[in-house]
């Protein structure tokens, strides 16, 4: 017991407030974590701010503006990442969120990239995680997934608190249409649980509780580099994948607007960039070089995705459906 | 006149309390305007959900109060070693925080729990999953099952000896026994149980936001929590909340009408053994019911124990976010605890005093307020405070004074109901002997109530500190990484399957909470006086 209290002490002299300027940044917990890019970015951020880059990090990419639009404009947020090209028009309805003054003209995504109050930081294409050694038949198509098989199982993402969970919902829209509420009750047969988050669903696949994940096509990456492993692969489906851009913003009522502006100006530097491979594992927005390893993983022969106005005009209606199908 | 100004405290308190809560059902209204529950009705969703929350809820009682019946049964005439203190453990799984309970639970029946790693030896796989409707049911009997059995062993030890005797001499068996003698005195208590414990299950909201969740096993309860903070719906949030008040006050009041409460004393068990026409098979019966709850109850409890001492203790207990966590704990608990207990304090004198004068339906009204509590659950109550201060200010900076104001609250209606009789006959027996001798206020309470009631007053106290030390209802929504409560970090800790580090966090919190309780429990009774 007599360490306790040199602890206790020691927990309120770590919890002081850092009087230097400090930039807030309401991220996911992935991003924010030890294996994550977080450290490093901040690392790399502070060396040039003579600031302090603090990571709230929370349970998804939903969260963030779940979250944003809880606190409104007594938001502790200076900057938010995290945010994905599905969520752009809600997020900018919430009135809540500033333009940026990044120029964007270095970024190669497909259609270039001219949103004025986001700025992408990477990409990446969403995909069924499955191990060669044990999944040795993985479906070549959502609809084989969906509808035949019934000896996989998966978990998958809430997409009330998830950007990938969001993203498997329009994806099935994409696929099945009206047909969805039919397609999420085969689904859910076969779904072992749905998680709030990314990385709960991952380390759940990860320790064997189902035969796939949702997840990236580029998550195994992961495995390749940091690991050594070949034995994890990113299903291609015949239909096409769908498309995410992660994205950032800054938020109107922030203090610190000037730190804000350098950080978002930070995310499409060459630095920020070439840590988004093998941090985040996903693809950079900007020419710089891929890793080793990434010429090893499979590229989608089809992608695409719906228009953020798109899923913002529907996105509480096929929640609802979602939400709906799987009650019986 | 003294007496009048006792009552001036408690009627400011109660003002209060009626202002605090009004404010918040009010903040509820503004944000649903035209409160139209068929709106409710009409969403396939939030019909499913009310229906679930009915479901589970009159399932968990079935079987809570169904298993309890026999095994009060077996309690009641059976004497074995260590059924005082099983007795004792049946108390505490009331105010067990209930994620603690859960985790313990997870860790028997879980997916990489007791009993799948003993499968996984002759490579079988748990047939079933916790997650979901069973897991639900199951921790519902597992928190309810005891206090259920205790509450009906009462009854029972209520029989007069006088007719176990007869009984015994007339020979009858054991059937007809307990279709004559037992079954009836069970009856006259069953409403009241299997109403409480209705309740409980029905707005029980940890343990759906554990073990349930997605949309198959949602309460009215989680849907709160889920409108505000998964789909920013403040509107149905609002909505959901006044249909749970809605829901909530009309079983209280079917409840109340069907039923008649029995105090619940702590002399259970020490009742003495009666005669009876014993026999092999009753032996049997009554070991298998005896041993059913022991199985039930102790290996969740041993687990969370060995489960806490893993390897990630040092770097759980040498995490700031943990040393955070638990100081917030303190914090909430100990002002919660003080506030409930002061605040029942000054109305529990305003209510005696109008007693002593013989209105008593005005001290019963009173009365009432203090548990109001009961009606609207805690989360409720939060989430209209939560909607009313957004407009105001940054309601993640008061977090923590809500919370602690919404604790003491649900703490309160305990308090009342262990304070409520001892007060009364303290002033009964003093009250003219201190107004003779000029014996006031603080002096008043020093010398007469703290030395009279002293261990009613440290029960109600170490009850609504235990309460608050595990609740997660109120910390729910105004929970951030700023502030962090034990139950909500473990709650997070569950959440991302970091089973190890949570078997810590459950442990303190199991020490903190039941070591605490059993701890003051244990020292009041050894200095009785009266």
């Amino acid at each position: 017991m007599k360490k306790i209290i040199p602890l206790m002490a020691l927990s309120v002299i770590i919890s002081m407030p850092v009087l230097a300027d400090k930039l807030v940044v309401y991220t996911y917990d992935s991003f924010a974590s030890d294996w994550g890019p977080g450290p490093k970015v901040k690392q790399a951020f502070e060396k040039n701010c003579a600031c302090s880059l603090e990571f709230v990090a929370l349970d998804d990419g939903v969260s963030i503006l779940n979250r944003l639009r809880l606190e409104g404009e007594n938001t502790k947020a200076d900057v938010l990442l995290g945010l994905d090209n599905n969520l752009m028009t809600e997020a900018q309805k919430t009135g809540l969120l500033a333009k940026h003054k990044v120029d964007t003209s270095k970024v190669i995504l497909a259609d270039g990239w001219s949103n004025k109050t986001f700025v992408p930081f990477d990409y990446g294409y969403f995909s069924f995680v499955y191990n060669k050694e044990t999944l040795l038949n993985p479906p070549k198509s959502l609809k084989e997934l969906v509808e035949q098989r019934q000896d996989i199982n998966v978990i998958y993402q809430d997409p009330r608190t998830s950007t990938p969970g969001l993203g498997l919902m329009l994806w099935m829209k994409w696929v099945y249409g009206d047909q969805a509420d039919d397609a999420w009750k085969k689904l859910a047969q076969k779904t072992v649980t749905v998680t709030k988050g990314w990385s709960e669903a991952y380390s759940m696949f990860l320790k064997g509780e189902a035969d796939m994940v949702l997840s990236y096509s580029t998550s195994p990456a992961y495995h390749i580099i940091a690991e050594g492993k070949n034995m994890y692969a990113a299903a291609n489906f015949s239909e096409g994948n769908y498309t995410q851009v992660e994205v950032a913003a800054k938020v109107k009522s922030s203090k610190n607007e000037k730190l804000a502006d350098e950080f978002l100006a930070f995310i499409v530097s060459d630095e920020f960039q070439s840590l988004m491979p093998t941090g985040n594992w996903m693809y950079p927005v900007t020419d710089v070089a891929l890793p080793e390893g990434f010429e090893k993983l499979t590229i989608p022969s089809k992608s695409f995705s719906f228009t953020a106005e798109q899923v913002d005009n529907n996105r509480k209606t096929w929640i609802r459906e979602w939400q709906s199908s799987l009650i019986y | 006149m003294p007496a009048k100004s006792y009552t001036l405290p408690g009627l400011i308190i109660a003002g209060f309390i009626c202002l605090f809560v009004a404010a918040s059902v009010s903040a509820l209204l503004f944000y649903s305007p035209g409160f139209n529950p068929a709106l409710l009705w009409q969403d396939a969703y939030y019909r499913h959900v009310t229906k679930f929350s009915f479901y589970q809820a009159f399932l968990s009682t079935i079987l809570s109060v169904g298993l309890a019946i026999p095994v009060a049964h077996a309690f009641s005439r059976r004497h074995f070693f260590g059924k005082s203190f099983l007795l004792k453990l049946f108390a505490t799984t009331l105010v067990l925080p209930v994620l603690v309970g859960v985790f313990g639970l997870l860790s028997v029946y879980g997916n990489s729990g007791l009993i799948a790693q003993l499968l996984a030896m002759i490579d079988q796989k748990l047939p079933f999953s916790i997650y979901g409707l069973n897991g639900i049911l199951l921790a519902h009997v597992f928190f309810n099952l005891p206090f259920a059995a205790r509450l009906l062993l009462q009854s029972l030890h209520s029989i007069p000896s006088e007719h176990h005797q007869l009984s015994s001499h007339l020979g009858i068996s054991h059937w007809n026994k307990f279709k004559l003698i037992e079954w009836p005195c069970l009856r006259q208590q069953l409403p009241h149980v299997c109403g409480l414990v209705f309740m409980l299950c029905f707005t029980s909201f940890a343990t759906v936001m554990a073990l349930g969740g997605g949309p198959k096993a949602t309460t009215i309860e989680l849907a709160i929590y889920q409108a505000i903070k998964f789909d920013f719906d403040l509107q149905a949030g609002a909505l959901l909340a006044l249909w749970q008040i809605l829901l909530c006050g009309s079983l209280a009041i079917g409840i109340q009408r069907f039923s008649r409460p029995v105090p619940l004393s702590n002399t259970a068990g020490k009742q003495s053994l009666y005669l009876f026409n014993d026999n092999r098979a009753a032996k049997i019966w009554d070991s298998l019911w005896i041993s059913l709850v022991l199985f039930l109850v102790i290996p969740p409890l041993l687990m969370i124990v060995i489960n806490g001492l893993n390897a990630k203790f040092m770097s759980v207990i040498s995490s700031p976010s943990f040393w955070d966590a638990l100081q917030n704990s303190f914090l909430v608990a100990i002002f919660a605890a003080f506030i409930a207990l002061f605040a029942g304090f000054f109305m529990l004198l305003t209510s005696r005093s109008w007693r002593l004068v013989g209105i008593d339906f005005k001290a019963d009204q009173l009365e009432l307020i203090a548990t109001i509590i009961l009606v609207t659950p805690g989360l409720v109550i939060s989430t209209g405070l939560f909607l009313l201060l957004r407009n105001i200010t940054d309601v993640f900076t008061f977090a923590i004074v809500i919370v602690i104001a919404v604790n003491a609250l649900m703490a309160l209606p305990y308090v009342i109901k262990t304070l409520a009789q001892p007060m009364l006959q303290v002033a009964q027996q003093y009250d003219r002997l201190c107004e003779s001798l000029g014996v006031f206020g603080f002096s008043r309470f020093y010398l007469i109530e703290w030395r009279a009631i002293k261990r009613p007053i440290i029960h109600a106290f170490s009850i609504s500190f235990v309460l608050s030390m595990g609740d997660l209802s109120a910390i729910a929504l105004f929970g951030s990484q700023d502030l962090r409560t034990l139950p909500l970090y473990l709650l997070q800790l569950l959440g991302s399957y970091q089973m190890e580090s949570a078997a810590v966090v459950s442990l303190f919190l199991f020490i903190l909470s039941i070591g605490i309780f059993s701890v003051v429990e244990q020292i009041s009774s050894q200095n009785k006086t009266y």
